[in-house]
């Protein structure tokens, strides 16, 4: 297992550096000369020269990208000048509040998803597949952000149940209950959005698994129809499920960003739409490849529960 | 390469691509809805709609239903339903570009890294992985960031995190089609590469790039809407379903219905989207059908319309009688099998002997329920067990029954063994499923079994998966398993058809011993007359769903009555007769054919 892992990890190391290649290109698409922008009105040719000396535009891109990769590796990511922080701080921070977010989201539309899915194999073209299709057809056409919208007019402004907005925990200023009531709106919203697809899947790999041979076999045994589905069908259909959570990540992180902006949740997301406008690009590409760091080990995660759960797959 | 040039008109006549989209309910309704849509937008502007971009402070955040303003106006006293429709028409025009340019982009690198494979087919998947390793939609808030808000540069983000998609599901296509023979022939006429790709491969892959529109473009119209909505994408005084919705959102405790009201819209307009598309799938390509598959019940559908005696005097261990099992295929009853009836006694082997087809299998899943229903019903007949009909036991206690006093061996025991569990698991389940004992105890008598199949070092080879063992120890751990409860009757579906003969000799044999230890009956299903002659006592030999002929095995063998039986005998070769073989069986078929 150690092995395995071992080599998933080495795997990861490319998809990381090709990662950050895309980030570092996708920065030098901006239109302009940066080192004009910057010095605006004082863009004598000498000072332009000067400041690409300085900031070694002047070198090849190569080289630009090799030095840029080695300060992200001894944890320099630029300074944003409008915040005047460092990046990685101000990074850390914010990311901190959407690992809850998404953190619960997944975990909701997990649990909700492989539940539904399974209830809708078992149950297939009856009322509660029936149902459960339809709210996959919700999830899957519903904007989050005017989902959140409409849960904030019901259970905020019409029941006056739940708060809206004003999650200060992650910076100290509440306790737990304080940001669990805070919590359940946004992450209600982005787990509905996301139940979806899970329950979609599960419900595929379900029917495909109680079609195979050794559920026959299982049958044969004896066993109750209960031990044929969840212990059974569900082990070997989890193996398909896993990496359908892992890709459901990706969602939630990037859902997060329309979340975090109706619920005013002090996230990454948030962050990332406030730079954009700001034009902070240190701190969008800082963001961005923190997340999608996190977005690969994630799936790099799922890969090896997978392997767990599979024997036949550490070969 | 279509069904165009087929002259000869079938029977059944084949319903059109179309009929089949209209057949389907949920897509003929999100095919009007989006039509509804469309037509709103493409008309917006000769329908006798105000300005949407006229302010009137004075009226702002009228409610709907107000005087002249059917759905109300916003913050700035502009027209709602204008702003809507006018509105729509952006969000569908920049939803279907940026399809149309992802889908462009995107089959070209599939196409490229698909039919030129190597170097370059590595090079633009790993960089097209690359893509699909970004969350989503962050890679598309890093694109805007670079190049700037704006309605046209969210498009390209959209546009391009979407690539990986068609990327991928094209080049897939293009591997498959590419050393096809049409393609191999136009390779040989000398056209050149490109034109290759785009006269012959192209057409044939064009359904699944259509299949992957219809499948995305509800999505990309969902994301632009994002990114407007967050103020990234359309710019004042252009605005989209999105950024109508972001701007009313300042207003959403005064006037909430400027908020709500775009947004029903966009999720109307996706979900008609969503529909069709699924719709269109389905109709392209039925494989990818969601749901197509069909969840086998717990037990095999019994429609019996006479109802056999409940129980038999003096029965031998196993009585079939006049067993008859049907596919449903919603319409009618195909029959599988008709009027088998046998009997089998304690200690006795019958041989249940047939070619593939015949309804060996379905003869043998028939008697505890295990035909997979749907579509399978057994629609007539009774089989007794111990003189007890067992169909018309309640559910539970034929699911009792099973693997208990009747047990199944199957064919091939890398695909009937459960691939994720231990196989002493699987062995120690079955005897805990029937027994109320400790689960230490039914390992320990787990690990007892496989030392009595035969198993060699059965204490460590019990905590190994299916996958670790060789085929015989497979079938080994199947007949284990089979034994757990002491069954009066093992029912073995072809248990040696998958194995090497020397493996294929060494388990009949065990069976063989088993079944005079046990005093077993045991029903050995085969399409091999040698292997019933080495074991059965009694044989009966099936035909297109029925027994042609039953009787003891020396008999048969001897002087077998029906031609299929013959031919059956016949096929069976012995040592060293090589040529002659064949000369013996030829004239067999040479008969049978005229």
């Amino acid at each position: 297992m150690t092995a395995y892992i071992g080599k998933r990890l080495l795997a990861a190391i490319p998809v990381i550096l090709g990662l950050s290649i895309i980030v570092f290109l996708v920065m030098k698409l901006i239109p302009g000369d940066p080192a004009q922008a910057l010095l605006g009105a004082y863009a004598t040719p000498e000072n332009v020269e000067r400041i690409n000396r300085v900031l070694g535009l002047d070198r090849s891109w190569p080289e630009q990208y090799l030095i840029w990769v080695g300060n992200l590796l001894q944890g320099d990511f630029g300074r944003s000048y409008i915040l005047n922080r460092p990046v990685l701080d101000e990074v850390l921070d914010r990311f901190a509040a959407t690992l809850i977010l998404a953190g619960a989201s997944l975990l909701i539309c997990s649990v909700l998803g492989i539940l539904a899915g399974i209830v809708s194999a078992v149950r297939q073209f009856g009322w509660t597949d029936r149902i459960v299709t339809f709210f996959v057809l919700i999830g899957i056409s519903m904007p989050a952000f005017f989902l959140g919208l409409v849960l904030i007019l019901l259970f905020a402004v019409h029941w006056r149940l739940l708060p809206a907005s004003g999650m200060y925990a992650v910076y100290g200023g509440g306790d737990l209950p304080d940001l669990l009531r805070h919590l359940i709106l946004p992450a209600g919203t982005l787990a509905i959005v996301a139940t979806g697809v899970v329950a979609r899947l599960t419900r595929a790999a379900m029917l495909e698994v109680l079609r195979q041979d050794f559920i026959r076999t299982a049958r044969a045994k004896g066993l109750s129809e209960n031990a044929v589905i969840y212990r059974h069908a569900f082990r070997a259909a989890l193996v398909s499920i896993i990496p359908v959570i892992g890709i459901q990540t990706g969602f939630v992180l990037g859902g997060a960003v329309y979340i975090e902006t109706v619920f005013q949740w002090p996230g990454l997301g948030q962050m990332l739409v406030k730079a954009v406008s700001t034009r902070d690009l240190l701190l969008v590409q800082g963001g961005v490849l923190v997340a999608a760091t996190l977005y690969v080990l994630i799936n790099l995660l799922a890969d090896v529960a997978q392997a767990m759960l599979d024997p036949r797959l550490k070969a | 390469m279509t069904d165009m040039t087929l002259s000869t008109p079938e029977p059944r006549k084949r319903r059109s691509n179309w009929q089949l989209l209209m057949a389907n309910r949920l897509a003929a309704a999100g095919l009007f809805l989006f039509g509804f849509i469309v037509i709103l937008a493409v008309l917006a502007p000769v329908l006798p709609l105000p300005n949407p971009d006229i302010t009137d402070q004075p009226n702002r955040l009228l409610p709907p239903l107000a005087d002249g303003h059917l759905l109300g106006t916003d913050h700035l006293g502009r027209d709602i339903l204008s702003r809507l429709i006018w509105g729509t028409q952006v969000s569908l025009i920049v939803g279907v570009s940026a399809t149309a340019l992802a889908a462009i982009f995107g089959s070209l690198i599939g196409l490229v890294a698909g039919y030129a494979r190597g170097a370059t087919d590595s090079i633009l998947m790993r960089f097209v992985d690359m893509l699909m390793a970004f969350p989503y939609i962050l890679l598309a808030i890093a694109i805007v960031a670079a190049l700037g808000p704006g309605l046209l540069n969210a498009l390209y983000a959209i546009a391009i995190v979407n690539i990986p998609f068609f990327a991928r599901n094209i080049r897939g296509v293009t591997v498959s089609i590419r050393n096809r023979e049409f393609v191999d022939a136009a390779r040989l006429s000398g056209k050149s590469h490109p034109a290759i790709l785009f006269t012959e491969v192209l057409p044939n892959v064009l359904p699944v790039i259509v299949i992957t529109m219809s499948t995305t473009v509800g999505w990309m119209i969902l994301e632009t809407a994002g990114l407007s909505f967050l103020g990234l994408g359309a710019q004042p005084p252009t605005s989209d379903l999105g950024s109508m919705l972001g701007q009313a959102r300042a207003q959403l405790f005064t006037a909430p219905h400027a908020s709500i009201i775009p947004g029903i819209m966009i999720f109307l307009l996706v979900m008609s989207i969503n529909l069709l598309g699924d719709g269109i799938r389905d109709v392209l390509d039925p494989r990818l059908r969601s749901g197509a598959l069909d969840r086998p019940m717990p037990v095999t559908k019994i429609a019996r319309r006479t109802k056999p005696a409940a129980t038999l005097e003096d029965a031998p261990a196993l009585v079939v009688d006049n067993l008859s099992t049907g596919f449903d295929d919603g319409k009618a009853i195909t029959p599988a099998v008709r009027d088998i009836s046998f009997r089998l006694g304690k200690g006795e082997c019958l041989g249940l002997i047939g070619e593939s087809g015949s309804g060996k299998s379905v003869t043998a899943l028939s008697l505890m329920g295990l035909v997979a229903s749907p579509p399978g019903v057994i629609t007539a007949g009774g089989v007794y067990v111990g003189g007890r009909e067992v169909l018309c036991l309640r559910e539970q206690e034929l699911i009792g029954l099973r693997g208990g006093r009747v047990a199944y061996v199957f064919q091939d025991p890398l695909t009937t063994l459960h691939p994720l569990f231990r196989v002493g698991e699987q062995i120690a389940e079955a005897i805990l499923v029937h027994e109320s004992v400790g689960k230490s105890e039914a390992h320990r008598r787990a690990i007892e079994l496989m030392d009595t199949v035969g198993i060699r070092d059965a204490r460590s080879r019990a905590s190994a998966y299916p996958h670790e063992l060789s085929g015989g120890q497979r079938q080994r751990i199947g007949i284990a398993m089979a034994l757990a409860n002491d069954p009066d009757i093992i029912i073995a579906d072809e248990p040696t058809t998958a194995l090497d003969v020397t493996v294929q000799a060494r388990i009949l044999e065990l069976l063989q011993n088993l079944r005079r230890e046990r005093g077993l009956a045991l029903l050995l299903i085969t399409h091999d007359f040698g292997v019933v002659a080495q074991v059965c006592d009694r044989v009966a030999v099936m035909k297109n769903g029925e027994i042609v002929e039953q009787g003891e095995t020396g008999a048969v063998l001897r002087d077998p009555q029906h031609d299929y039986t013959k031919r059956l005998i016949a096929c069976v070769p012995e040592l060293g007769e090589g040529q002659a073989f064949l000369d013996r069986v030829r004239p067999l078929f040479v008969e049978a054919r005229t």
